[in-house]
């Protein structure tokens, strides 16, 4: 039996450093072989990348020879299973940021600021031109910024910002969170309600998002005199959210608005006022207010179940790659802060065509 | 007469305190009563009509009942892994997203929002049961032919398992809109008590049985005790890991089913996030020795119940999102200790001192 397995275990190595020699030697000749197998856990996935990369830019080279060089970024963003958000962004930009459009990407992925931070590093020992960041946490960016100002890397954020010198990067595209929650409490205030009974669903805390949304709620409710019954956090999640707004309504209190601070979180309040058999909708007891216009978050509003969706625009590449281009073709930015456009939708107003086109 | 009456409950509390029951059975008593005499409401249960137009049980101990029987169904799984392997398995929430996401991916057969069912439920479960019982046995192989800790082999899929589930699916969040799904994590029609308690209760009974029946209980401990010695005794202590891996496998894909059925619908990277620190701790409450062996599988499942119990009480006096965790924490700390054997002797040899002085 333990032959066998030493057996097998000697087969597997032999197989692995075959096959890592393999790739290696298509992306490198020899040179690289005894750096690459060393380090094997941290290197897998560039080596996976690595060879893809290369044979794409081997047939790209032929094709657009006259654009000259590659332009070479390095992507960190949140991992793309985070939410439908996540997962429209990341598309978006894997699909600008292609070798058919000059590009040599790599991205990384985490939800983690220490493993991003990590991440930014190893792009700026790689050499990467651009480094593109959606920062999970807003703190702790100086050290690494800095080092990519001095390694000649320059830094354009998107989707989130954080608490750094602005001169440490090039520009800045984002949402504007607080800007999402005072549309989505205005709207709220329009309703005119006899009275604001608000159950209220944090996201991740700390998140920007969290962070812009909540406070948008929190002052206009102080400023109101809107009552909210319970604020506690859900972690983006739909679960959580559902025993949430369970417990409110085992404890007996009344609401009648729950404001989420995303869709999927607002799918689980629902999920828990239809066990309770509390109406909700345009035609309910219970307003529903959600973020981030996710294709069934819309169709719920379409149908007159949910109330209002914010939109969290996730397309920023387009904005990237021009700002990319300018830099390239030696021109300025003239606004550091590019705020995206965004809209908010109300259940009675919606069509299909709109969920078509922002449902993500 | 009356002497001997005292020393017979002195000796009555120094046998209770040493009984594996008395942990659990003190935290839940002292929960019971805290919130008694806080909020008698808190045990109110009502009935109420749900949105289908079912008249079902509504109220916190329902609450309770319902959302701790997954982690009830997973203490199950954890304390056989624990008695056989002396190890935990991490990857438990990455696993129920494995198995949720599977079952989605069959039932809506690779389109997001169909309508329609493309397969009976119960074949979907069964095929995420096979799924779900595969990485199980991947774990338990990891563990049991290679002799890797528990806990560094089940990092592999706890780090990979959440990118698995998302790919089954092309990272798209599907819906089930079909309204017999929903029944598993809510109401069957005519039934006014939660599914997924009902659930629980069949494998519990399902367990007993099978340890009441069958040498799994025998076994699992002659392994968890003393490997060599059980394999001297003509048991092959790999295959015990293995199958007790394969259990909570089992186990998982029953909780996936759960889980994705409350929302009819699924987020990988939430989805029963961090649900098995409180399958470890479920067993761990439960007085089982988190170094393997014998074990007491009533216990585990007291133990999961109990901390929805805390997570429901928390909710109710509505803790603040920042301080949940804390709050969390410090019960979690004094339970641990309470439990630790040390403590537990001096409690008892306390009892022993006082019932001498009644006796004196």
């Amino acid at each position: 039996m333990k032959k066998k397995l030493a057996l097998m275990l000697a087969a597997g190595m032999t197989m692995a450093s075959v096959m890592g020699c393999g790739g290696s030697g298509d992306a490198a000749p020899a040179a690289a072989d005894t750096e690459t197998e060393a380090p094997a856990a941290a290197d897998t996935e560039t080596e996976a990348e690595a060879p893809a990369d290369t044979a794409a830019a081997d047939t790209e080279a032929e094709a657009p020879a006259a654009s000259g060089e590659m332009i070479k970024v390095g992507i960190i963003n949140n991992d793309p299973n985070e939410s439908g958000y996540r997962t429209a962004n990341d598309a978006d930009l894997k699909a600008t940021f292609c070798a058919e459009n000059g590009y040599d990407a790599s991205f990384a992925y985490s939800l983690k600021n220490e493993e991003q931070i990590n991440a930014a590093q190893q792009f700026i020992q790689d050499g990467v031109d651009y480094l593109l960041l959606s920062a999970a946490d807003t703190s702790g960016w100086d050290s690494v910024l800095q080092d990519a100002q001095a390694n000649g890397v320059r830094v354009i954020l998107f989707d989130r910002t954080i608490d750094a010198d602005p001169s440490l990067y090039e520009a800045s595209i984002v949402s504007d969170m607080r800007a999402e929650g005072d549309k989505a409490v205005e709207w709220m205030k329009s309703q005119n309600l006899d009275e604001y009974n608000i159950i209220h669903i944090q996201g991740v805390m700390g998140s920007a998002a969290q962070i812009g949304r909540s406070d948008a709620l929190t002052e206009t409710a102080a400023a109101e005199g809107w009552n909210i019954i319970v604020s506690q956090t859900a972690n983006w999640n739909a679960e959580e959210a559902q025993q949430i707004v369970q417990s409110v309504i085992d404890s007996g209190e009344s609401f009648n608005v729950i404001y989420a601070e995303n869709d999927n979180m607002a799918q689980g309040a629902v999920a828990a006022l239809d066990a309770a058999g509390i109406t909700h909708g345009v035609d309910g007891d219970v307003k529903i207010l959600g973020f981030d216009t996710n294709k069934f978050a819309l169709e719920e509003l379409l149908a007159g179940n949910w109330n209002y969706d914010g939109q969290c625009n996730p397309f920023q590449s387009s904005y990237i790659d021009d700002i990319i281009k300018t830099l390239e073709s030696g021109g300025t930015i003239s606004e550091k802060t590019i705020i995206m456009d965004e809209k908010g939708f109300d259940a009675e107003t919606i069509t299909q065509e709109d969920v078509d086109t922002y449902g993500i | 007469m009356q002497n001997k009456n005292k020393s017979g409950i002195g000796a009555f509390f120094g046998r209770l305190v040493r009984q594996q029951y008395f942990i659990p059975l003190t935290a839940l008593v002292l929960l019971a009563l805290f919130n008694l005499i806080a909020d008698p409401a808190f045990f109110k249960i009502s009935i109420t009509t749900n949105s289908a137009g079912n008249a079902v049980l509504a109220g916190t101990p329902i609450t309770i009942l319902d959302y701790g029987s997954e982690l009830a169904i997973l203490a199950i799984g954890m304390t056989l892994v624990t008695a056989a392997s002396k190890g935990q398995d991490i990857s438990v929430g990455a696993a129920v997203a494995i198995a949720g996401s599977f079952i989605l991916r069959m039932l809506c057969g690779g389109d997001s929002s169909s309508n329609t069912l493309h397969m009976p439920i119960i074949c979907a479960f069964l095929l995420g049961c096979v799924v779900a019982m595969l990485f199980g046995a991947f774990n338990g192989v990891l563990v049991a032919f290679f002799k890797i800790q528990p806990m560094i082999a089940t990092l592999i899929l706890y780090t990979a398992g959440r990118s698995i589930a998302a790919w089954f699916n092309n990272n798209e969040l599907p819906i089930i809109k079909d309204a017999a799904f929903s029944y598993i994590g809510g109401f069957i029609p005519g039934v006014p008590i939660p599914t997924p308690f009902f659930i629980a209760v069949i494998c519990v009974i399902v367990i007993t049985l099978v340890l009441k029946f069958t040498n799994l209980r025998l076994y699992t401990e002659a392994v968890g005790i003393n490997e060599n010695s059980a394999r001297l005794n003509g048991l092959n202590p790999a295959a015990i890991k293995i199958l007790s891996f394969v259990i909570l496998g089992l186990c998982v894909a029953v909780v996936g089913l759960i889980k994705v059925s409350r929302v009819s619908s699924i987020n990988y990277s939430v989805i029963a996030k961090d649900i098995e620190m409180d399958a470890i701790l479920a067993v761990a409450l439960g007085g089982n020795s988190l170094s393997g062996g014998k074990f007491n599988m009533a216990t585990s499942i007291m133990g999961a119940y109990i901390i929805q119990f805390l997570t429901q009480t928390l909710y109710k006096y509505k803790v603040p999102s920042e301080a949940l965790p804390a709050y969390k924490a410090v019960v979690v700390i004094l339970l641990v200790v309470m439990s630790a054997p040390t403590v537990r002797e001096y409690l008892s040899n306390l009892v022993k001192k006082a019932k001498v002085k009644e006796a004196a």
